[in-house]
């Protein structure tokens, strides 16, 4: 509680500032009006019942889609016409909710793909040394260095997860949202992901993280905000938040 | 390149280049032209249809092009008989550069869309050669000048034409398994969409590789215009030469070195012998087919992946075992 509290009160700044999002499909609006702030240093979560508009408000951060209305700030500056790869090289990262990685490709190429290489590096060596050393460096904090050689395919879906989740830390990005990243995991992957998250954060790696293990979030994020329907309905300290009336009636209400 | 894939490749062209000293055939000669000529188309389509997994099938269109290109230049005389070949490397890079602007809009599209795309260049581009007459001949075509070569051993100076192609294609290929381009070309074939989330430069190496694809393509049409010695729109821009490219890739295995070369040694042998043997009508385009479609069936991602995977499998067992 004291470090939380001393953290929360350190000075910190906004790193991501999302203004008044609305997305519709057809008749159903996915996002309404929606607005939140993450702290730098912070690992934040998004939680809200299934349907409340979390991976849509993370595909509209990251370019995947087109807001109806509403912008986007990152590192102080507006998004002006954001695109996955722009928001990538901006140092802005995400995982997906299931697990998107390259099962054609190595444990190892899965790294060197997404270190976000320039124009005159394409014409240069698949994986050149350095592209190696720096690459297992990642697989070893995240203990996949044995299987570097392994095609991804053939790694086991929390592992998968983790190399998802290793991978796009290779661009060094300042912030990193994480979309369920410990669904369908075991228990033991849940301590590792749980884990790496900390480490990263402590290096100065902020996080959104979309979460429905609810201990977790209790465990390792600060603050909490709350979507249902689309809209932001409460943002907290997690102790708050599992007595705010209205978090309550969303979940029980959904 | 490893030991192996070096003493392989050393083989194979040592082979070749020697193949025309030992024997003169003609029949032999032109079957190994047609042959290295698909080993080229094959191999180059594999760098777009196969690496990036765009299926295109407006390739005939700059096969068309290359080969028109080179009948406009060498209509009236083709000097000593050499500068045909020394002009290819003028209509590889200006096919490479018209297709920039096309392979940037049709590849916006994906998969099957863009196969559909990519045939309607082809009868853009045959249509085009059958109407721009001055240019072109029309329906009545365009001849190419006779060059003054030994009769004995005519068709040899196109055999080395087809053969240094395919090794451009061959080693652009390999080129492409060793570099970030096969490398940024595979997460695109794998999922592009993620491939542009973790900052990919997916739009410029599609491009690229589009346009080294096509380049090789129009030289191998230049080639086969110069030895053809006559260019019709229809033979041109031909959808069998699309299609034949294709065919040769699956059946060798998209995305690999050998698999183009395998396919290409496979099927042009086998359709010159049917169409010998099963005479004037189309029916040996049935058994064409039909060889095309037993070995899908028995080996999906055709030949070459599914042994290289039987290998691999069995140098697992046996560490395993050790
Ligand atoms: N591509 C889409 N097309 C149509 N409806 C969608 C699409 N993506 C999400 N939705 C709808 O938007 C709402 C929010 O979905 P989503 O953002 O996935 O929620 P969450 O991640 O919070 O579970 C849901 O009602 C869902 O059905
Ligand atoms: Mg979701």
């Amino acid at each position: 509680m004291a470090e939380k509290e001393a953290k929360r009160g350190a000075g910190m700044s906004t790193l991501l500032k999302v203004n008044n999002l609305v997305k519709r499909f057809g008749g159903v609006t996915a996002v309404n009006d929606c607005s939140f702030e993450v702290q730098e240093g912070s690992i934040t979560a998004l939680i809200g019942p299934n349907g409340s508009g979390k991976t849509t408000a993370f595909n509209i951060i990251t370019g995947y889609l087109k807001p109806d209305s509403g912008t986007i700030e990152f590192d102080g500056k507006l998004m002006a016409k954001p695109t996955p790869s722009s928001i990538y090289r901006a140092g802005l990262s995400r995982t997906f909710q299931q697990a998107r990685i390259f099962p054609e490709l190595t444990v190892l190429e899965n790294l060197v793909i997404s270190s976000s290489f320039g124009w005159k590096d394409l014409l240069g060596t698949r994986v050149t040394a350095a592209d190696r050393k720096r690459g297992m460096q990642t697989l070893e904090e995240f203990r996949l260095d044995k299987l570097h050689d392994l095609r991804a395919k053939d790694l086991s879906y929390g592992q998968r997860k983790l190399l998802e989740f290793a991978s796009v830390l290779m661009s060094d990005p300042k912030l990193v949202l994480l979309d369920e990243p410990t669904a369908g995991v075991n228990p033991v992957m849940i301590e590792t992901m749980e884990k790496h998250i900390r480490d990263r954060n402590k290096a100065g790696v902020t996080f959104l993280v979309v979460e429905h293990d609810m201990q977790l979030v209790m465990r390792l994020c600060d603050p909490v905000i709350v979507l249902d329907h689309g809209s932001k309905i409460a943002e907290g300290m997690p102790e708050a938040i599992q007595s705010n009336p209205q978090v309550l009636e969303a979940y029980l209400g959904s | 390149m490893t030991r192996n894939g070096l003493i392989r490749a050393g083989l194979f062209f040592g082979v070749l280049i020697t193949l025309p000293f030992f024997s003169t055939s003609q029949w032999l000669t032109n079957m190994f032209i047609f042959t290295l000529m698909y080993v080229a188309l094959a191999s180059s389509w594999n760098l777009i249809g196969g690496y990036a997994g765009y299926p295109s099938l407006g390739h005939a269109a700059f096969f068309g092009f290359g080969a028109y290109f080179t009948a406009i230049v060498f209509t009236d005389s083709v000097g000593y008989g050499w500068s045909p070949f020394l002009f290819l490397p003028v209509v590889g890079i200006s096919a490479a550069i018209i297709s920039i602007p096309i392979g940037y809009v049709a590849m916006k599209t994906r998969a099957d869309v863009f196969a559909i795309v990519t045939i309607t260049l082809l009868f853009m581009a045959q249509t085009l050669a059958f109407n721009m007459h001055k240019l072109t001949g029309g329906a009545q075509g365009k001849g190419i000048a006779v060059p003054s070569f030994d009769p004995a051993t005519f068709g040899r100076p196109f055999y080395f034409g087809m053969l240094a192609l395919a090794a451009l294609a061959m080693g652009a290929s390999m080129y492409f398994r060793q570099s970030k381009i096969g490398l940024s070309l595979s997460a695109i074939r794998s999922d592009e969409d993620k491939a542009l989330g973790v900052g990919v430069q997916v739009n410029r190496v599609k491009v690229l590789g589009f346009a080294i694809s096509v380049g090789i393509t129009a030289m191998a049409g230049g080639v086969w215009a110069y030895y053809e010695g006559f260019v019709y729109p229809q033979f041109a821009v031909d959808p069998l030469i699309t299609i034949g490219m294709v065919l040769m890739t699956f059946l060798g295995g998209r995305a690999t070195l050998w698999g183009p070369v395998l396919g290409a040694f496979i099927l042009v042998p086998a359709q010159q012998y049917l169409s010998y043997e099963l005479g004037a009508n189309q029916f040996y385009l049935l058994a064409y087919a039909a060889i095309f479609l037993i070995t899908m069936l028995v080996l999906p991602r055709g030949v070459i992946p599914t042994i290289s995977d039987k290998i691999w499998l069995k140098k697992k067992q046996r560490e395993a075992q050790a």
